[in-house]
């Protein structure tokens, strides 16, 4: 269950970013996750909303963006989808292949609802 | 991986991950922010910082991860025995409960730092920083990191370590490779534990092991080892001292033994567990 300490470790960064950009609170939270980045996205879930509690997250949409595991064949170089066990170049059979998607674990954007600027309302 | 922040964006995934227009439409009174940055920038941030520690003193590190029982810490004690004297070694050992480990290692006459993680499932960078606050690395050349014995967790979390060795013991099954792919990718040698079993466990195939290893596209050296008969100890050591004069001659071509500029200012983040 590491998922609970990469949902802390995303509040984190999600709580800097609305005290940064002087917030109100987020209302939008989208991660992209490749199977391949260990983290389960249900358990990711699950845990969000237990640890956003209390935070200025508290009320934001989570949403997961699933990525595709797709790899690059160091043989014939064709890109080809492939499964998280199964990392082999669809085209030429080849093992040894690069993977260019499906290992991510990324915080890709959020949304914000500012606060009023005291200062522009005089 | 990006150069600029550290997350995974290549070409292949690039168009998927740009936010699209749907998601970059705000109403009024709301600002969306394009972040792209790495769940565990913090985890990474710490784990540099401790491999930048290791570096300045020509310390290498390893990583050990499997399943429980496996034979990390027989593999320590028979390693111990066995490495040339010259080289002087320290062990930080991960539980989630007791000494045990750090005692075994600590009958050797080798330096021992336990971490008892409670409840959590891993190892992290910052578990790890703590520990290095115990260790005086001018005294060591390599420190081997013992994980806590899971197949999933330990795999997403980068502890400032040069090499990730993982342990696949022989009644654990040979296809454990399939079936925690996250785990043996991030694998730079696989140690099939436990060899002295092959004979009696001859359901398990050391080629069937390496062609589920082939799958995931991982050119891992994989080598049988048993801490019991000493079988392959040999090559295991030949792949220490390798690892060992490989990071010497990189740190000597980058100038970086020693640099000043590695040592960056302390960020602690102390966490539940506990060093001893």
């Amino acid at each position: 269950m590491h998922e609970l300490s990469i949902c802390r470790s995303l509040l984190q960064q999600v709580e800097s970013i609305a005290v940064e950009r002087n917030a109100q609170c987020v209302t939008r939270i989208v991660l992209g996750i490749g199977p391949l980045s260990g983290v389960e996205t249900v358990l990711l879930k699950n845990a969000y909303t237990t640890a956003c509690a209390g935070t200025v997250a508290e009320s934001a949409e989570l949403i997961i963006k699933h990525l595709p595991v797709r790899v690059k064949c160091s043989r014939c170089g064709s890109e080809s989808d492939a499964l998280p066990n199964k990392l082999v170049c669809k085209q030429c059979g080849e093992w040894r292949t690069v993977l260019i998607s499906g290992d991510e674990l990324m915080l890709m954007s959020v949304e914000l609802e500012k606060s009023i600027d005291p200062v522009a309302m005089h | 991986m990006c150069d600029t922040c550290g997350c995974n964006i290549t070409h292949g995934n690039e168009s998927l991950i740009r936010p699209d227009g749907k998601l970059a439409k705000t109403e009024s009174g709301k600002e969306a922010v394009t972040l792209l940055h790495s769940l565990l920038q913090e985890n990474d941030h710490a784990a540099q910082h401790n491999r930048d520690h290791f570096d300045q003193h020509q310390v290498l590190a390893i990583n050990l991860m499997s399943s429980p029982g496996a034979g990390k810490t027989a593999l320590l004690e028979a390693t111990i025995q066995q490495l040339d004297d010259s080289l002087k070694i320290a062990v930080i050992e991960g539980d989630l409960e007791t000494e045990n480990d750090a005692e075994r290692i600590r009958k050797l006459g080798v330096k021992a730092i336990q971490i008892t993680t409670g409840s959590a499932c891993h190892l992290d960078a910052h578990m790890i920083h703590q520990a290095l606050h115990h260790l005086d690395l001018s005294a060591f050349d390599i420190v081997f990191i013992e994980n806590v014995g899971n197949l999933v967790c330990p795999a997403s979390f980068d502890l400032g370590q040069h090499h990730n060795v993982v342990l696949l013991s022989v009644p654990e099954g040979d296809d454990k490779p399939a079936k925690y792919p996250v785990m043996f990718r991030a694998a730079d040698l696989v140690l099939i534990s436990k060899s002295d079993l092959l004979p009696v466990l001859d359901d398990f195939k050391v080629d069937t092991a390496k062609k589920y290893l082939r799958d995931i596209a991982s050119n891992s050296t994989v080598i049988e080892i048993s801490s019991k008969d000493k079988s392959g100890m040999p090559s295991w050591l030949d792949w220490i001292n390798q690892q060992i004069e490989k990071r010497k001659a990189y740190l000597k071509t980058f100038r970086k033994v020693g640099s000043p500029n590695l040592m960056h200012g302390h960020h602690h983040i102390h966490n539940k567990a506990s060093v001893k």
